[in-house]
């Protein structure tokens, strides 16, 4: 408890203390008013003063003011119990609140506790820990075990099991040794580690993923937007309610039915109005349940980047893959050189050079077929064609590399392979060398991941892809996927999403996931971009909305369930809170309820909503 | 331009009027407060000063909620 909550509470027990031995004494008229004024103001005296300020600075309609109207207004018709009761029991809801509030926030930061606090830099040959701020590229850090990475770097000296689960929520551990790729946020578990940082700390994963996190909340949902809005204009509601139920009935029992007005009555249901009338249990309840969740799935290795994509990714019906990467692991091997007219491995060298500035996963699985060191210098005058592939000059003769489409581009005539899987063609100097045979793996869990994707209540998958279409349809036949558009350029993928964006009603919300690497446009045409195994791959996290961190196609099918669940829980709170307001502000005016259902109506839903929001939390299982 | 700023206050719908202020002061283009991570995030318009908006922008948070900050 902060200083400031212990305060409230110690101010909380002894007017509670007051009130109930006042209660108790026998005292009548002014003695009375006299004793029970000492709990009210040791109470309420900034709840008063909040209001007074309120009215001067033309904010009436707060809670601080209905508090006062309401306890001033039971005070004067001598309930003074009642008027202590309420202000003592609304400054027990507002320590709940602060107090749940508070340790939530640092149980969910403690989920994403991944901010390393110093890097051990070697100093005239004593290792000492130097915050991580002031570490410059290039410096040598070294890792202990037990300790985490704090600043992306490439090993330079010793190998080590790294636990990666704190970013990507996957428990296997990883082996790392020299000139592996370092990543901040790794708990390195058995060996020490020297690394050579390539970036700075503010730039590198970790810091990345902390800023997301702790600026997720930002981006707001149409849910809060809409408590916001409901909640201005509800509390100036209820208090012309209040003042309506609080004049006009005994104005009408004088004037028409000329009976006693029965003023002290009304008055007291109108200050029940009042009571009841406090939006508090929404406006906390909501913003709480999205930070929860999206705490959660940051733990599951699931970063959302704000509540309104929680919000979206809960309605989402159409989900658009790409396969290459997303599906199968994009680690391609070359299967077969066939009708090849030259030397294969000749061949192989043509397309290895060629292809040896792309990043592509193609170019990436020649090169390791081609198994040599790639000389550069041997090319010169690359071009790359998007989507068909690359033309370039290996030791002066004029290659091109690519698919089919490439070849027609050419006018070069060319056989087709008959096996599925990505074909390579190669011509040299204009004439038609042979091709390549290059298949992709699917990921073992990718099956099982449209299975569940599906029973998450996701209608439509479509899976969108590069490649040729024997390949595109081996591949959705095996996962179960019924459509599967193929042979397209980085463009028509956008215009795919385009058109089944059109195709889709407003309610339902369509994502697309890929990789990132180069599909950030069609990521951020979706309403959803999802980028996958985005650990280490700044570009993807940049890109997308939502980012899983490895690169298991059953996350997906969780981070639904997660976005599910928290909507659930968003849900019922707004309904069960402005429900049993309702109902309570009914029974009020009706003079059923009286000031002690109030209290439960304003503090007790309140505390329930408080806990259901912290719920949202717990995704473990799902 | 947009920068992110921390923030202190004590209940959720104070948070909202925060936000609300914000969004009203002059040179500010949009503005989010976020109540869970005690942070402000705003979009100053173009050429304008964001310092001497930020100070507009504290004091009008301060007169719809006497207690709250902003850190600068």
């Amino acid at each position: 408890m902060s200083k400031k909550q212990k305060r409230n509470l110690i101010r909380i027990l002894i007017a509670a203390a007051m009130m109930v031995v006042f209660a108790l004494l026998p005292f009548d008229g002014w003695f009375r008013f006299g004793f029970f004024m000492i709990p009210y103001l040791v109470i309420g005296y900034d709840i008063l003063k909040k209001a007074g300020k309120g009215i001067l600075n033309r904010q009436v309609f707060d809670e601080n003011f209905l508090m006062a109207v309401a306890t001033v207004g039971a005070i004067i018709l001598g309930e003074y119990t009642e008027g202590v009761a309420v202000m003592l029991f609304y400054q027990i809801g507002e320590l709940f609140q602060s107090y749940a509030v508070g340790k939530s926030r640092k149980n969910i930061s403690s989920l994403m506790d991944i901010r390393p606090d110093y890097a051990n830099v070697e100093r005239d040959g004593a290792v000492c820990p130097i915050d991580p701020d002031e570490v410059e590229i290039g410096t040598i850090i070294v890792v202990q075990p037990g300790e985490k990475i704090p600043i992306d770097g490439i090993v330079v000296e010793g190998s080590s099991t790294l636990n990666t689960s704190a970013l990507t929520g996957e428990s296997l551990p990883k082996e790392t040794a020299e000139g592996d790729e370092a990543i901040s946020g790794c708990i390195n578990m058995t060996g020490v580690l020297k690394v050579r940082t390539t970036k700075e700390f503010g730039e590198s994963t970790v810091s990345k993923i902390l800023d997301l996190v702790e600026n997720s909340g930002l981006r707001k949902s149409k849910s809060e937007n809409f408590i916001s809005r409901f909640a201005k204009r509800y509390t100036p509601a209820v208090c012309y309610g209040a003042l309506a139920l609080a004049v006009l009935p005994p104005l009408a029992n004088i004037c028409f039915l000329h009976t006693p007005p029965q003023w002290g009555d009304w008055i007291y249901r109108a200050l029940t109005f009042l009571v009841i009338s406090c939006p508090c249990a929404l406006v906390i309840s909501i913003p709480l349940s999205f930070f929860a969740g999206i705490g959660g799935a940051g733990k599951a290795g699931i970063l959302v980047k704000g509540s309104n994509y929680l919000e979206m990714l809960s309605k989402t019906n159409y989900v658009v893959l790409d396969k290459t990467g997303t599906l199968t692991q994009g680690v391609f091997a070359v299967n077969g050189i066939h009708h090849s007219q030259m030397e294969r491995d000749t061949l192989l060298a043509y397309a290895a050079l060629a292809e040896c500035y792309s990043s592509h996963p193609i170019s990436k699985s020649l090169q390791a077929a081609y198994g040599k060191e790639i000389d550069k210098g041997r090319v010169t005058d690359v071009e790359e064609i998007g989507g068909n592939g690359v033309t370039a000059y290996v030791d002066q003769k004029a290659v091109a590399v690519g698919n089919g489409k490439l070849m027609q581009r050419l006018g070069i005539a060319y056989q087709e392979c008959t096996q599925a899987g990505t074909v390579v063609h190669i011509a040299v100097e204009g004439s038609y060398a042979g091709h390549i045979l290059i298949s992709d793996v699917v990921k073992p869990h990718a099956k099982q991941a449209i299975l569940e994707l599906r029973k998450s209540g996701v209608d439509h998958i479509v899976m969108l892809t590069g490649d040729g279409r024997k390949a595109a349809v081996q591949t959705a036949e095996e996962l179960g996927i019924q459509t599967a558009y193929s042979e397209l350029l980085p463009a028509d993928k956008v215009a795919k999403v385009e058109e089944l964006l059109a195709e889709k009603s407003d309610q339902e919300k369509l994502a697309f996931v890929g990789d990132g690497i180069n599909d950030a446009p069609a990521l951020s045409r979706a309403d959803i971009g999802i980028a996958m195994g985005a650990l280490g791959s700044d570009a993807a996290i940049e890109a997308a909305d939502v980012v899983l961190m490895d690169d298991d196609p059953l996350k997906l099918a969780k981070a639904i369930r997660i976005s599910k669940k928290c909507i659930q829980i968003v849900y019922e709170n707004i309904s069960v809170a402005i429900g049993i307001k309702l109902l309570c502000l009914v029974l009020g005016a009706l003079g059923i309820a009286d000031m002690w259902l109030a209290i439960f109506a304003d503090v007790g839903v309140m505390v329930l909503a408080v806990l259901n929001a912290i719920r949202a939390m717990f995704v473990k299982n799902l | 331009m947009k920068k992110t700023y921390k923030i202190e206050v004590d209940c959720a719908n104070c948070a909202n009027k925060m936000e609300e202020a914000a969004k009203k002061t002059a040179g500010v283009k949009d503005a989010s407060v976020n109540f869970m991570a005690l942070k402000m995030a705003v979009e100053f318009e173009e050429n304008c000063d964001p310092k001497a908006v930020m100070q507009e922008v504290k004091k009008n948070c301060k007169k719809v909620e006497d207690d709250c900050e902003v850190y600068l």
